[in-house]
């Protein structure tokens, strides 16, 4: 996929995709397939995060340097930068899955509406229930069936059988995955394509309602019809859980995201809204960036 | 354009491309009988791995499937006359499963602290601890138990001896566990974390799952390496009845020690029921490791399967 015209302007964003298929943009498309399905995750104002003068390192290498941003309620908030600039270790810090890794080091805050997730008072396991994680490469249990996979977070959580079997479902539906699986829940996790694992990993970090998803390049593994399918999706969730997406390709950011960060070197170099960092990006980094000078 | 210095720096090109290429005909053969001498060495080798194998398989086959009838499976051993060897049978299924079960859940757990849970410098040094210990004779590990369990205690047990093989199989279940711990891939750990279960319950609930058809393979060849093994039982239960006797606390009759016995009687029909006693023990050992090795390809096939 070619990066397009030079400087990509409003009517990229709103209409062709360059795409295989040449449906007209999620955001538009998704409203009445959002109406069909039934909502997942606690409705209302929604959860914001914040991230205050964040930095991480890896033993003595520092990856993320002082990095303030937000993720709105009700919108879905994307991080580009080239490979290495940091975002996925940013991602990382907010669900303190940075953390696991042996020798990693963070500062700073990250506030989840309001609450800092960092302090010694808050519960890690608790964090990464109400924050949910999708990787990069789609890592279903391969021991267990659809069923389980998804049933799996509400399993650690305690939920009693007997409800496991309404939130197995809200959750596939949520993940547009229910009527591909219905018929075949007890096969194993494994026994789906590429993009149906993904949407399966989806519908296992939807079925905990968390306030909060993020997403590590989810689609980079995934062919084109697939990584539409899941974009068109999380443009749907974004209502209800607040989306954040980390990913190398600019024109997923401009089709799905409400608001960009564009980082580089560990640094948040500009954030705003998806539209002015494409066209009229104040840092000139950025605007080298999206106009396919590097990276 | 016409350029006849570019014409012949062509033909130059050529040449020498043509003598790179073809240079060296005896070089060529050198390289050729080289490489063909050593595939020779290889298939030699491993011909005679297979071969003396085959050559074990083959006698203690012909020289033991003579002895062995129904009335050598169930009737006990005897100093005189025929006899079998149901005694022993039963005394080292006795003595296999209760060293088993005192073995494998000790190995797996130590397995999953060395893998999961503990630090990178502890788990080294257990780790270390337990390839020495691997390498410790067996003899070694008999008379340790002889002067732990049986001189306090003034008799030999079955339970002696089972502690023996449970201290030569902890170090082979606790390796091969840990081995196939570690490759269960860390995105399915991060998964799990990322759910928001707790470090132990991930280990129980996604990694050991994911690891288990392995475990399995690694305790059945312990199981099938224990089965053999004749000096832990030497000093632990090595007296034993002329019947059947199935409780741990008396000395019970076991298939390695019988085979010894027998070897050294004067008695010709003894030395055949050695040879009857082998070859079942060889054909158990055999079959273990088969279905061991046939779980294993299984279950690396599931994993495999997780894109």
């Amino acid at each position: 996929m070619s990066y397009g015209p030079k400087t990509l302007d409003a009517a990229d964003l709103a209409g062709g995709r360059g795409g295989p298929t040449d449906e007209p943009v999620a955001a538009a498309g998704a409203r009445p397939a959002a109406e069909r399905r039934e909502p997942v995750g606690e409705a209302g104002p929604g959860h914001r995060v914040e991230l205050e003068r964040l930095s991480a390192w890896y033993g003595g290498a520092q990856a993320v340097r002082d990095v303030s941003l937000s993720f709105e309620p009700g919108a879905v908030t994307a991080i580009i930068g080239p490979s290495g600039c940091g975002k996925s270790t940013l991602v990382r810090c907010v669900n303190r899955m940075h953390e696991e890794v042996p020798a990693a080091r963070s500062e700073g805050r990250v506030l989840l509406d309001g609450v800092d997730l960092r302090s010694p008072a808050v519960d890690v396991v608790a964090v990464r229930r109400v924050i949910g994680m999708v990787f990069q490469k789609p890592n279903p249990f391969p021991t267990m069936s659809i069923f389980d996979n998804v049933a799996a977070g509400l399993r650690f959580n305690g939920v009693r059988r007997g409800e496991l079997g309404d939130r197995v479902r809200e959750a596939l539906v949520a993940a547009g995955l229910w009527d591909e699986v219905s018929s075949r829940l007890r096969a194993p996790g494994t026994s789906l394509s590429g993009g149906q694992q993904q949407r399966l990993c989806i519908a296992r970090a939807l079925a905990v309602e968390p306030s909060v998803l993020l997403l590590d390049e989810p689609c980079s593994a995934l062919d084109p019809v697939a990584t539409l399918r899941i974009e068109e999706l999380l443009v749907q969730l974004k209502e209800r859980v607040t989306v954040a997406i980390v990913t190398h390709n600019m024109q997923q950011a401009g089709r799905i995201a409400d608001t960009t960060a564009f980082m580089l070197g560990g640094e948040l170099v500009e954030v705003g809204p998806t539209e002015k960092i494409f066209t009229r990006p104040d840092d000139e980094r950025t605007e080298q960036y999206v106009t396919g000078r590097f990276g | 354009m016409d350029n006849p210095h570019q014409a012949s720096s062509v033909d130059e090109a050529r040449a020498v491309t043509v003598s790179a290429l073809l240079a060296g005909e005896e070089r060529l053969r050198r390289r050729r009988a080289a490489s063909a001498a050593v595939d020779a060495c290889a298939w030699a080798a491993a011909l005679l791995a297979v071969g003396v194998l085959a050559a074990v398989v083959v006698s203690v086959a012909v020289k033991g499937a003579g002895a062995i009838d129904a009335s050598f499976l169930t009737q006990s051993t005897a100093n005189f006359g025929g006899g079998g060897i149901a005694n022993a049978l039963a005394g080292t299924a006795i003595l296999v499963a209760v060293a088993a079960l005192l073995a494998i859940p000790t190995g797996i757990l130590v397995a999953i602290y060395t893998s999961e849970l503990g630090g990178a410098r502890p788990a080294v040094a257990i780790r270390y601890v337990l390839d020495i210990l691997a390498g410790v004779p067996t003899i070694v590990v008999g008379i340790f138990v002889f002067g732990l369990i049986v001189v306090p205690q003034h008799r030999q047990s079955g339970f002696a001896g089972s502690v023996a093989l449970a201290v030569v199989m902890l170090p082979l279940v606790a390796r091969s566990a840990h081995e196939v711990l570690r490759l269960v891939p860390d995105s399915l750990r991060e998964a799990g974390l990322a759910l928001g279960a707790s470090r132990w319950r991930t280990v129980v609930s996604v990694v050991v799952p994911a690891a288990f058809s392995g475990m399995v393979t690694g305790a059945l060849l312990a199981v099938a390496r224990a089965a053999g093994e004749t000096a832990p039982l030497l000093f632990t239960t090595s007296i034993f009845p002329d019947f059947v006797q199935t409780d741990p606390a008396q000395a019970l009759p076991n298939i390695p020690v019988t085979i010894f016995r027998y070897s050294e009687s004067p008695d010709p029909v003894k030395h055949a029921q050695a040879w009857g006693a082998a070859l079942v023990l060889m054909l158990f050992v055999l079959l273990v490791s088969v279905i061991a090795r046939a779980l294993s390809a299984r279950g690396r096939r599931r994993l495999g399967s997780a894109r």
